[in-house]
C-alpha cells in the first residue's frame, strides 16, 4: 500500500473508531466506574509530570525572555509575555505531549497486549463490546482531564515564571502578576481550553486505533506503542497549528 | 464420599438428560435441529485462502474434534462461529438460525448460548479469578453479589479449581489458566462450547483433566461443543472414553467397549481450508490417505 492509501485508511478508521465511540454514547450498557478511574490514571496520575513541565517551561521563559524584555525596557511586561505564551500555545501543546508520551503508550500497550492474547476475542465472545467497555472510558477521560492538567500546567508556569522573575531578576512578585493579569484575556483561556479537548480526541483515538490494531505478538505491541506516540505528538503539533488559525478567527485571539 | 460438586452434576443430570428417542424429538422439536451448521463457507484474507467451501454440521449433544495441522482453518472456524469474522460466502446457522448477516449487537444475544474456551485461557490479567468467571453475569446486569458468588463457586467446582478463586492469573500455572477459561466459558450453562486447543503446551496429565472436562460436558451436561485440536492424544480421550456417574454420585470415566458405543463424536480434518476427513475415529485410524496418516503418526506411512 502506497503512504497516501495508507495514510487515508489509517485516518478512516480512527474516524470510524471515533464515529463508534460517539454512536455508542446514546446505546445503553455504559461503564461509569471504568470512566472514573481512567480519569484518574490519566489525570491525576499525570499531574505531577505536567505540572513539574509547567513550573520549569514559564521559568525557563523568563529566564530567556526577561534579558531581552529588559533591552527593550519593557521587562515589566516579562508576566504577559510568559502567560500568554503557556496559555495559548506552550501549556495546550506541552501537556499533550506529555499525556501522548505516558498515557497514549500506555493505552496502547495495554490494548495491544489484549489483542495478541486474545483477550478482546475473549471479551467479545463474553458478550462485552470493547469498543464501548475499552475504547470510549478512555477517551471520556482524556477529553475531560487534558483541559484540566492544562489549566494546572498553565498556573504552576505562571508560577514558575513569576518565581524565576523574582528571586533570579529581583523583579516584584505583584509587577509580576499585574502583567499576567493584563496580559491573559478569557478568549485566551477558552482557546487554551478548547484545544486540549481536540488534542485529547487525537491522542486517544490514535493510541486506542493502534493497540486495538495490533498484530504479531509482542513485537507488534512494541510497534504500535512507538506509533501511537510517534503519530499522535506530530498530528497534536499539526492540528495545533490549524486551531490556533481558527481560534484566532473566531475569539480574534493573538491579532492585533 | 458425595462432594457438592457431584451433587451439582447430578442437579444438572435431571435437568439436562433427555432421552432423545423419536418421540421426544415430536414433543421438542428444537432438539432436531443442528447446534451449529456450516453450509459452504469460504473466506479468504487477501489473497490467502483459509476457508475453502468448508460444509459440516454440529448434532445437540455431539463433540466435533476438529484436527489438523497449524494455519488450516481450525481456529478460523470457531472465530466465525463466534461472529468475530464474517465469510466472504457461505451460511453459518447456529442453533437453525442464520447468524451470517448479523451485526455486533445482533450477536451478542447468540453468544450468550456459546462459551468459548481460548487457547491460552485468555484471562483478563487485571481482574482476579473470581472477577474473571463473573464477567458474564456482570456484563448480563446481574448485580446480586450473592447470586454471583454462588454461580462462580459452582464453575469453579466443576473445573476443580475452588481454592483459586481469589488468587491472580498470573499466580497460576498454564493447566489452571485453560481450567479457569473453562469455567468462563460455562457460566450461564451455554449450549454449545467451543474449545480452540485447550491443551496446547501442556503436560499429558493436565491435558487429559480438560479432556475429561470436556467428557464430562458431554455426556452429563448434553453440551455441543467443537474441540479444535492436533494433538492425538486428545483425539484418544475424546473419542474412546464416556463420562458418567456411578452409585456414589461420583464422575468416573469409563472407555467404550462392550457396553456402550461413542456416536456422539465425530472427527472433522482439515487441510488448506478444506474438510478432507469427516467420520469417526476408528474410520480416520483406517482411512488410506497418506496426508491422513502422516498427521496421524507424525510420519510417513
Amino acid at each position: 500500500m502506497n503512504p497516501f492509501a495508507k495514510f487515508v485508511d489509517e485516518l478512516q478508521e480512527v474516524s470510524l473508531l471515533l464515529w463508534g465511540v460517539v454512536s455508542g454514547l446514546f446505546r445503553p450498557h455504559r461503564y461509569p466506574g471504568e470512566i472514573i478511574r481512567q480519569m484518574d490514571l490519566i489525570g491525576v496520575g499525570s499531574l505531577p509530570i505536567v505540572l513539574l513541565t509547567g513550573f520549569f517551561t514559564g521559568g525557563v521563559l523568563v529566564l530567556q525572555t526577561f534579558p531581552t524584555l529588559q533591552y527593550y525596557g519593557i521587562h515589566n511586561e516579562s508576566g504577559r509575555s510568559v502567560a500568554t505564551s503557556l496559555v495559548r500555545e506552550l501549556g495546550p501543546v506541552l501537556t499533550a505531549l506529555m499525556v501522548s508520551g505516558r498515557i497514549g503508550s500506555a493505552i496502547s500497550a495495554e490494548l495491544g497486549s489484549m489483542v495478541v492474547s486474545q483477550q478482546i476475542d475473549a471479551m467479545r465472545a463474553l458478550g462485552s463490546d470493547p469498543l464501548k467497555k475499552l475504547v470510549t472510558p478512555r477517551l471520556i477521560a482524556l477529553v475531560i482531564m487534558l483541559p484540566l492538567l492544562t489549566v494546572a500546567a498553565d498556573v504552576f508556569g505562571i508560577i514558575g515564571g513569576g518565581t524565576v522573575a523574582s528571586y533570579i531578576f529581583d523583579q516584584d512578585v505583584n509587577v509580576f502578576l499585574t502583567s499576567v493579569r493584563h496580559g491573559v484575556t478569557t478568549e485566551d483561556v477558552l482557546g487554551g481550553i478548547i484545544k486540549p479537548v481536540f488534542f485529547g480526541l487525537i491522542i486517544g483515538g490514535i493510541a486506542c486505533h493502534k493497540g486495538l490494531s495490533t498484530t504479531g505478538g509482542t513485537v507488534g505491541v512494541g510497534r504500535s506503542t512507538i506509533n501511537a506516540v510517534v503519530l499522535s505528538s506530530i498530528w497534536v503539533i499539526i492540528f495545533d497549528f490549524f486551531l490556533a488559525k481558527a481560534i484566532q478567527s473566531v475569539f480574534g485571539v493573538g491579532v492585533i | 464420599m458425595v462432594s457438592s460438586a457431584d451433587i451439582d452434576i447430578l442437579d444438572n443430570l435431571e435437568e439436562h438428560l433427555e432421552p432423545t428417542d423419536l418421540e421426544d424429538a415430536v414433543d421438542r422439536p428444537e432438539r432436531t435441529l443442528s447446534a451449529i451448521e456450516f453450509r459452504d463457507v469460504h473466506l479468504a484474507f487477501d489473497d490467502k485462502v483459509v476457508l475453502d467451501g468448508v460444509s459440516f454440521t454440529v448434532r445437540r449433544g455431539e463433540t466435533k474434534l476438529i484436527l489438523g495441522r497449524s494455519g488450516g482453518g481450525k481456529s478460523t472456524t470457531i472465530r466465525l462461529i463466534l461472529g468475530l469474522l464474517k465469510p466472504d460466502s457461505g451460511r453459518i446457522l447456529i442453533d437453525g438460525e442464520d447468524i451470517t448477516d448479523y451485526t455486533e449487537e445482533e450477536m451478542m444475544d447468540v453468544r450468550r448460548k456459546i462459551g468459548m474456551v481460548f487457547q491460552e485461557g485468555a484471562l483478563f490479567d487485571s481482574l482476579s479469578v473470581y472477577e474473571n468467571v463473573a464477567y458474564r453475569l456482570r456484563e448480563q446486569g446481574v448485580i446480586d453479589e450473592e447470586e454471583v458468588e454462588q454461580e462462580v463457586r459452582r464453575m469453579l467446582r466443576f473445573v476443580d479449581l475452588e481454592e483459586a478463586i481469589d488468587k491472580m492469573p498470573d499466580e497460576l500455572s498454564g493447566g489452571m489458566r485453560r481450567r479457569v477459561g473453562i469455567a468462563r466459558a460455562l457460566v450461564g450453562d451455554p449450549e454449545i462450547v467451543l474449545f480452540d486447543e485447550p491443551t496446547a503446551g501442556l503436560d499429558p496429565p493436565t491435558a487429559r483433566t480438560i479432556c475429561q472436562l470436556a467428557i464430562k460436558l458431554r455426556d452429563l451436561q448434553d453440551v455441543s461443543s467443537i474441540f479444535v485440536t492436533h494433538e492425538m492424544n486428545n483425539l484418544k480421550f475424546l473419542s474412546s472414553e464416556y463420562a458418567t456417574v456411578d452409585r456414589d454420585g461420583q464422575v468416573i470415566y469409563e472407555k467404550e467397549g462392550e457396553k456402550l458405543c461413542l456416536i456422539n463424536t465425530e472427527v472433522l480434518m482439515f487441510r488448506d481450508g478444506k474438510i478432507i476427513f469427516s467420520g469417526s475415529d476408528e474410520r480416520l485410524r483406517a482411512s488410506d490417505d497418506e496426508y491422513i496418516q502422516t498427521f496421524i503418526h507424525g510420519h510417513k506411512p
